[in-house]
């Protein structure tokens, strides 16, 4: 088979603009071969490159003491823990795949994460995601909304537990703007000894160049370049077969078989084959060692007949890694290999050319220079100018909207609302406990994970371990950042790291998922560019840096594009064990204190700017959302941490969507025991001292006012916590008491009476119901 | 006391059951691929939970054909004690060691979560030392843990007192609502003739300490313990 003629319109449709085109010609002295084009096509695509982005990335805060491996120049970032212990974890979406084939889309996304994190030497401990879907309730478009969630979890579910990762911790948002283009980020975790770390490098001129794993197929056809274009209904048709299909069961055993190599001594570098398949993990590794490297096409395990050059280079087939072997140990990796019954063949070496030499039966197919390939992308700065629909956002007042007549009617709506509702019908179908670490499981305001000798690598000492609990979460309220990108990024770290706080941990670093439309439209630019300005100063700020991280653009479906979602996934260190802490009230008689303001007087929405209470109660995703100050989110969360290292704090739960009293509803209804058995602790609250003369009551109940945590102490330790926080600059007021069957909320002439059985089934069954 | 602990591809609580073993109860253990053929040595085995050979055809089908598990056979038939969790369990209905099957849970989708579980006989190396009346709180994570088997069956294994734990609620009812799978008579465990070959679903591996909220299943493993040592004894 002949390779088809590079004409204009073939360049197109690889996604490749005129210019870009010359840009090929002058890095190789010549126009490319067919195959040479799909390979630049790929590796020049945003989802490779960055190419639209990069500029903006370059403001975040990537070093600390702690980074031993920063954002960028690994497949993940690598984290310092102590005792010679180090975590590596990044956070990766699976948009338009899942978008096309939810399970597999999903699946895959899994399977590609936890490969990220492996290849850096580490074993992988826990997964958690983000995932966004457009409305599941009722009829219409909710049905296929519903099929897409579905597909998603299962898919996830899926893949994790087979792998045997826990997922323990998560996020589910539903709205209009995502309905056809569903977001779903995959973050991983590992663990790992420093001296562990490996490299994505082709050291060495000479050593051997190993492929590892399941054969390479047809599937997942240059999904790069396809998750770099606007998602159409014909673009979805077309693309199916650029999802790829993922086995676990395959992961697995190549997981296991690349540690023990690993710890053999005798790997030189290594990279999984991810998005671009052998095309990415043959440039890079290439490009970091400053080396060349040269493969022959015939000796790659192929599962299907007749396969290109071009097909082979771009195949996104799953589970498979890019292995350089010192000289002199090819025998451990057949060894090791057949051990685990694993395909394994030595398809090249490493040369010092500084090209990417690609051959096929002996015949040059493509010869690139490695480093301008994989580094030299074009860079695009993109112009930007602030959408007309701010205008009307700032414009809007509470004037318009009517005071709530049944506010305690409202709390049962809002914890029935798919967004608010208690994420079970989720998290039940991940296994959340495998591998024995699960110390706070999903369900709470971070996640709580323990890091024991079984967590890392095989080593020599891994029964000397000095025992860690890391604590992770990951958020992003998108109407926040769509209604104002900067403050709504802050928010999004700000209540990252209050999560965190709230379980008892210090941040330790950030991943981000970029989730945005197309950055050819200034406007919906501007909302990236704002909102890596926002991320980038709150994370500074909590000392947070960006580990790495991963950019989807393009994300939008023919009926317009979704709201701006950085997602925000932090992990923090838990010093002790006995610091751990959870949301849900603990004891009969303990009193309940509000750690921050009880309402922001400066705001003019009273935060319901952008409210789940407006979203929900009114259809109105609108207003100005609530402002962050980082200074007083910083004063809060070192004061709680404070407190909780001092022994006073029983619970700490974050006030988000839904307000004061959505948060105190789920401290009393959030603790599960087991199956069909929560535990349900009522609470006795007065808020009268914030009702002020004219003031809206709705505002008080339900408005999403920043740095606010809700803490229960022992009553002895009232006087204590409220003067110290004071002291500390953190305002704290006692709202009430622990106990009873009930949650009453009296606020000046108005009281709020709910029984908990009904205030938990409406929260714990709502998405089960709407699936049902 | 030694345990081995059972190796197939794509195992994952092996680990988790090595750490329990070592580390919370103190005794020896070491991993037994499954390309081994002997398990000489050895005091108790235990089949961990995973997703064996991908659990592609059925689960546990081929994980049944391992060199591993004719060895278990023999160990077995001489009255060592063996163990299937979650997926061990599986394997043990597979290959013909326990009777009936596991099929897939009747929601249709996997299910993590704590059950409640009622001790349903003391009469086992796996329930000695459970207190009468205790009810465990063990966590779940299977998408196939439905008990199934003929009416014959079930009669037979009640009357001889086979059933080991039973799905119930926090007050030790056997009730629809706290079976979390569908499983025939609420049966979570249970026991072959001989007594010394039993299964189960829940994960008593990672409830054996006080730091994941639950140490209900250590009572299953210190059961197993004083069993070995007391036939250690008697046979001194």
């Amino acid at each position: 088979m002949s390779d088809p003629a590079i004409t204009p319109e073939l360049v197109r449709q690889h996604n490749l603009t005129p210019e870009e085109f010359d840009k090929i010609k002058g890095i190789l002295g010549r126009a490319p071969s067919y195959t040479e084009l799909g390979i630049f096509s790929v590796m020049w695509s945003e989802h490779c490159s960055y190419k639209n982005t990069r500029p903006l990335l370059k403001t975040f805060p990537t070093k600390s003491p702690r980074i031993l491996v920063g954002a960028g120049e690994e497949n993940a970032g690598i984290v310092d823990i102590g005792d010679g212990l180090a975590i590596a974890f990044k956070i990766e979406s699976h948009n338009h795949p899942s978008a096309v084939e939810p399970f597999q889309g999903a699946a895959t996304g899994v399977g590609g994460i936890i490969r990220d994190i492996f290849t850096m030497g580490a074993r992988p401990v826990c997964a958690i995601n983000s995932l966004r879907f457009g409305p599941i309730e009722g009829g219409g478009n909710a049905a296929n909304n519903r099929r897409l969630f579905a597909g998603v979890v299962s898919g996830i579910a899926h893949y994790g537990n087979c792998f045997g990762i826990p997922t323990i911790a998560g996020e589910v948002y539903f709205d209009a703007s995502y309905e056809g283009n569903p977001l779903v980020n995959a973050f991983c975790l590992g663990v790992l000894r420093h001296e562990q770390i490996a490299r994505g490098a082709a050291r060495g001129e000479g050593n051997p160049v190993f492929y590892v794993g399941p054969a390479t197929g047809r599937d997942g056809l240059a999904g790069a370049a396809f998750a770099s274009r606007d998602l159409t209904e014909e673009s979805a048709g077309q693309q199916r077969g650029a999802v790829q299909v993922g086995d676990p069961f395959m992961e697995k055993l190549v997981c296991e078989a690349c540690l023990e190599l690993l710890a053999t001594d005798a790997v030189a570098g290594i990279q999984d084959m991810g998005a671009a398949g052998l095309t990415c993990s043959t440039c890079e590794t290439a490009a970091r060692a400053g080396t060349g490297i040269e493969i022959e096409l015939s000796l790659v395990p192929q599962r299907a007949p007749g396969m290109t050059p071009y097909e082979i280079m771009l195949s996104e087939s799953q589970e498979r890694m890019l292995i350089i072997v010192r000289a002199g140990r090819e025998d451990e990796v057949k060894r090791i290999f057949d051990k685990w019954d694993l395909p394994w063949a030595r398809i090249g070496q490493v040369t010092g050319t500084g090209q990417m030499v690609v051959k096929h039966n002996g015949e040059v197919v493509a010869d690139i220079p490695a480093r301008k390939l994989a580094d030299e992308a074009p860079v695009y700065h993109r112009e930007s100018s602030e959408p007309g629909y701010l205008k009307a956002v700032r414009e809007f007042s509470l004037t318009s909207v009517p005071v709530s007549a049944d506010p305690a009617a409202d709390l049962k709506l809002l914890l029935a609302w798919p967004g608010i509702a208690s994420k079970n019908w989720v998290y039940r179908q991940y296994d959340h406990t495998v591998r024995a670490g699960s110390v706070v499981c999903p369900g709470s305001d971070a996640a709580v994970l323990r890091i024991k000798g079984d967590s890392l690598p095989l080593g020599p000492a891994n029964g000397s371990v000095v025992e860690k609990y890391i604590a992770l979460t990951v958020d992003c309220n998108a109407a926040y950042v769509y209604l104002d990108p900067y403050e709504g990024a802050k928010i999004a770290v700000a209540e990252a790291a209050r999560n965190l706080a709230c379980a008892g941990a210090v941040p330790l670093g950030t991943t981000d998922n970029l989730n945005f439309a197309n950055p050819h439209n200034p406007e919906l630019f501007w909302q990236l560019k704002e909102s890596v300005r926002g991320l980038a100063e709150a994370c500074r700020f909590f000392n947070a840096s960006v580990t790495g991280g991963n950019c989807s653009l393009y994300n939008q479906s023919p009926n317009g594009p979704i709201d701006p979602t950085p997602t925000v996934a932090m992990v923090g260190l838990i010093e002790k064990p006995a610091y751990i802490t959870t949301q849900w009230f603990k004891d009969e008689g303990d009193a309940i204190i509000l750690l921050g303001d009880a309402m922001d007087e400066q705001d003019p929405m009273r935060g319901l700017g952008g409210s789940a209470w407006l979203q929900c109660l009114h259809r109105l995703k609108t207003g100005s959302p609530p402002r962050c100050d980082l200074e007083k989110e910083r004063q809060l969360h070192n004061t709680l941490r404070g407190f909780i290292a001092c022994g006073l704090i029983k619970s700490a739960h974050d006030c988000s969507e839904g307000g004061l009293t959505v948060a105190l509803a789920e401290s009393c209804i959030s603790q599960q025991i087991a199956r069909e058995t929560p535990r349900l602790i009522g609470a006795n609250l007065d808020l009268s001292f914030a009702v002020t003369e004219g003031a809206r009551l709705d505002a008080l109940l339900f408005g999403e006012t920043q740095s606010r945590v809700i803490v229960s102490v022992a009553p002895g330790d009232v006087v204590k916590v409220v003067e110290r926080a004071r002291i500390l600059g953190c305002p704290a007021v006692k709202l009430g008491v622990v106990g009873g069957s009930e949650l009453t909320i009296k606020a000046g002439a108005w009281e709020g009476k709910w029984p908990l059985a009904e205030l938990h089934d409406l929260w714990w069954n709502a998405i089960a119901r709407a699936m049902a | 006391m030694n345990f081995a602990i059972l190796q197939f591809p794509a195992s994952n609580c092996d680990q988790d059951a090595l750490h329990v073993v070592q580390n919370v109860l103190g005794q020896s253990g070491r991993f037994v691929w499954h390309k081994e053929n002997s398990l000489a040595g050895m005091n108790a085995v235990i089949i961990p939970g995973g997703f064996s050979y991908g659990d592609y055809l059925r689960t546990g089908a081929i994980a049944r054909f391992s060199p591993i598990m004719q060895a278990v056979r023999e160990f077995a038939a001489q009255g060592g004690p063996v163990l299937g969790i979650c997926n061990g369990f599986q394997i043990l209905c597979e290959a013909g060691l326990l009777p009936g099957a596991l099929i897939r849970n009747r929601s249709l989708q996997f299910r993590c979560e704590h059950v409640f579980l009622k001790t349903a006989t003391h009469q086992s190396p796996f329930t000695n030392k459970i207190p009468a009346g205790k009810i465990l709180r063990l966590p779940i994570a299977h998408g196939e843990g439905c008990y199934f088997a003929d009416d014959a069956t079930l009669d037979q294994l009640e009357k001889d007192d086979r059933i080991l734990w039973q799905y119930a609620d926090a007050n030790g009812q056997l009730t629809e609502s706290g079976n979390p799978n569908g499983s025939l008579r609420n049966i979570a465990g249970l026991c072959n003739e001989a007594r010394n070959v039993a299964g189960l679903m829940p994960h008593p591996e990672r409830a054996s300490e006080n730091v994941l909220g639950s140490a209900d299943g250590r009572l299953i493993f210190e059961s197993w313990i004083n069993w070995l040592e007391s036939r250690m004894t008697q046979a001194a």
